[in-house]
């Protein structure tokens, strides 16, 4: 049965997008790879808790493309967020839209993939590790690059800003390549709007090369409405001296899978993942996560947070490896979850592979309810219970929305997580 | 102002309280001592409203409303505070963040208007001074890494904030140096007034040197065996419970 409807999306996929004439290599690669494997079945360890194929094929009933939509200014400005000063960069189903973008194109360039050479695409985020991206190989129509050359720091943020709508549950195939080059610097925002109910499927590849002594934060929100099935890739490989930090906050959706791989190649650098999930409804969030130690001397920091309610379900997988050359490596992590109804799951997993003899590794997680002692102990001072509530757990999740680095973003990322909570505070 | 009649308490069906009776009035301090497992920490939760506890018998009268009947943010808003023994740490969370909230809160519900943050900070400023706390451990995540003096030092100086009419110490003095005890001790005398009362629940007879009780009860068991003025406490310092528990047991047969 599984087989069969493995089958029959791909099949679907590979048919409704072979008139795409560009990156025939990398399609034909693609194709070969999702004919060969399929997409992930239950069976399968890496999508063990996340059903997304089954989700697939009982909610999307068309696996063609998602075409552009209309969209215009107003709607555009009205989802910057309050005192927005950068970049704008915008999407319209997956497909960059110049008309409502703006930036100076001073210090670093963009560019349409629309047709080759693009050598590097899937350099980073390799198709043979996971069936979404060789999906996405074969599924997106065009990409962009961007290129931030030696020396630059970027001091405004760079945002980018998609707007997703399918009629019939089509496929969004968002395709993006990153290359920070020696000592620049720069913030990347991302935040997906959908702009009515419909489901739809984003199946986002993002490759980022952030090279010698570059420094980078990239802060994402992930707010879709209730139907919406979401996959991302995004792979970053780290050069010597270099810094990448990536903060994720997951609100809503109906499924989301987030593979997260940091590629820590030299000595010296550093990469940090922080991740919240505050989930309700039936919502599906699974972060998977990925740090690569290779060589000695390098650092990787990972706190991910959820809160469940309702019928809610987080799933977190940390792998952190330390092959037999990375000594003197500090890898941290940990997984906090509060599950604030009888009905929330969470499944955690830390996963370590240490070669190296001389390493500083550690890794926690816990699951529990919400601490009773603090409630009762707010509530003794004269704060009512709710409020008491929303005021802990806002605490609890202020840990990771502190780490985002852009002042307006996070800012408007606390707003809409204050206001599931019930309140500011 | 508070009156407690025949107060039954027990919790996952051990009882701990098993007839409690006292009467507060307004201006007066009274000591509540016994050693330790006598329910003196039961009582005092159950009065600040800990839901743990089932009352199974008796009530109690705070200004003539049902204290039992009401949330614990009710019974602070009405007036009841609670010094905890083991004040809670709360991450992320600082003093000034949540108190100022609390505060606005109970003035709400007092009639009074809400301060803002600059009359706030003046009033906190003033208050401060009281327990010898400094602003820098206020803003900083509650509880945390604080020492225990620093902890119970905090305790009254939220107790100043919220000025209520019945203060409840549950062993704030236990584990204080002498320089904290004085402290803490002269932050409670200051909150004094003829309005308002305390219950000081202790287990050492120290802290009643700088508190002086009006009345000291003495709890064995879950009941009050013994009551009295403070000499009673100096006696209990002298001889230690011994003497109270075979006085209540030969009671008793």
């Amino acid at each position: 049965m599984t087989t069969l409807t493995k089958n029959k999306i791909t099949d679907q996929i590979l048919e409704l997008h072979q008139s795409l004439n560009n990156f025939k290599d990398l399609r034909t690669n693609g194709a070969a790879i999702l004919e060969q494997k399929g997409l992930p079945a239950l069976k399968e360890e890496e999508y063990k808790f996340t059903a997304i194929t089954k989700k697939l094929d009982q909610n999307i009933s068309n696996f063609g493309p998602a075409h552009t939509v209309q969209l215009n200014a107003e709607l555009v400005n009205e989802h910057l967020f309050e005192g927005f000063d950068g970049d704008l960069i915008v999407f319209n189903n997956g497909i960059y839209s110049p008309e409502f973008s703006h930036f100076s194109g001073q210090d670093y360039t963009i560019a349409v993939l629309d047709q080759e050479p693009q050598e590097s695409l899937g350099t980073i985020a390799k198709m043979e590790k996971d069936p979404f991206v060789a999906l996405n190989s074969t599924t997106f129509r065009s990409g962009i690059a961007i290129h931030v050359g030696r020396n630059k720091q970027i001091e405004k943020p760079i945002f980018f800003l998609f707007f997703n709508q399918a009629h019939n549950g089509e496929v969004i195939s968002p395709r993006l390549f990153i290359q920070i080059e020696d000592n620049a610097e720069v913030t990347f925002l991302e935040n997906t709007v959908s702009l009515d109910e419909n489901p739809y499927f984003s199946n986002m590849v993002t490759e980022i090369k952030v090279a010698q002594n570059a420094h980078v934060h990239y802060s994402r929100l992930q707010a879709e409405h209730r139907r919406a099935i979401v996959v991302n890739n995004f792979e970053t490989d780290i050069h010597r001296d270099a810094t990448f930090t990536s903060s994720l906050v997951s609100l809503s959706g109906d499924m989301v899978r987030n593979n997260l791989s940091l590629n820590l190649l030299d000595s010296g650098c550093e990469g940090n993942m922080y991740g919240l999930y505050l989930l309700n409804g039936k919502t599906h969030v699974d972060n998977h996560t990925n740090v690569d130690h290779t060589k000695p001397h390098a650092e990787s920091n990972e706190l991910y947070k959820g809160i469940l309610a309702d019928k809610s379900r987080g799933v977190f997988n940390g792998k952190i490896f330390v092959r037999q050359d990375a000594q003197k490596t500090n890898a941290f992590q940990q997984n906090n979850n509060i599950l604030l109804s009888e009905d929330a799951t969470v499944n955690t997993k830390p996963q370590l592979e240490i070669w190296a003899d001389d390493v500083k590794c550690s890794h926690g997680c816990t699951t529990g309810q919400l601490d009773e002692e603090a409630l009762f102990y707010l509530q003794a001072r004269g704060l009512g219970k709710e409020q008491a509530k929303g005021l802990l757990l806002y605490a609890f999740a202020g840990e990771v929305l502190d780490k985002i680095s852009n002042d307006g973003f996070r800012a408007f990322v606390t707003q809409k997580v204050q206001e599931r909570l019930g309140g500011s505070y | 102002m508070l009156t407690i009649k025949n107060l039954h308490a027990s919790i996952e069906g051990n009882e701990i309280l098993r007839g409690i009776n006292l009467e507060v009035k307004a201006g007066e301090v009274h000591a509540i001592m016994g050693p330790n497992g006598s329910g003196k920490s039961t009582l005092a939760s159950v009065l600040a409203g800990r839901e743990e506890y089932e009352i199974s018998e008796g009530e109690v009268i705070f200004q003539g409303k049902d204290l039992l009947e009401m949330a614990p943010e009710e019974r602070a808003r009405e007036g009841v505070f609670l010094a905890f023994q083991y004040p809670v740490e709360i991450p992320g969370v600082s003093t000034t963040n949540f108190l100022r909230t609390a505060v606005n809160q109970v003035r709400e519900y007092r009639g009074k208007e809400a301060l803002d943050a600059v009359k706030f900070l003046s009033v906190m400023k003033e208050k401060m001074k009281l327990v010898e706390i400094d602003q820098k451990l206020l803003s900083r995540s509650l509880n945390e890494g604080f020492s225990g003096g620093e902890k119970k030092r905090n305790e009254i100086f939220q107790m100043a904030m919220l000025e209520p009419t019945l203060s409840i110490l549950d062993e704030t003095d236990s584990g204080l140096d002498i320089d904290a005890l004085r402290i803490v001790s002269s932050g409670v005398n200051k909150l004094k007034t003829p309005q308002t009362a305390t219950i000081v629940v202790t287990h050492y007879q120290r802290l009643l040197d700088y508190i002086v009780p009006d009345y000291v009860h003495v709890l064995y068991n879950g009941k009050i065996v013994k009551s009295g003025s403070k000499e009673l406490a100096l006696e209990l310092e002298e001889k230690g419970y011994d003497w109270i528990k075979e006085e209540a047991e030969s009671a008793s047969v």
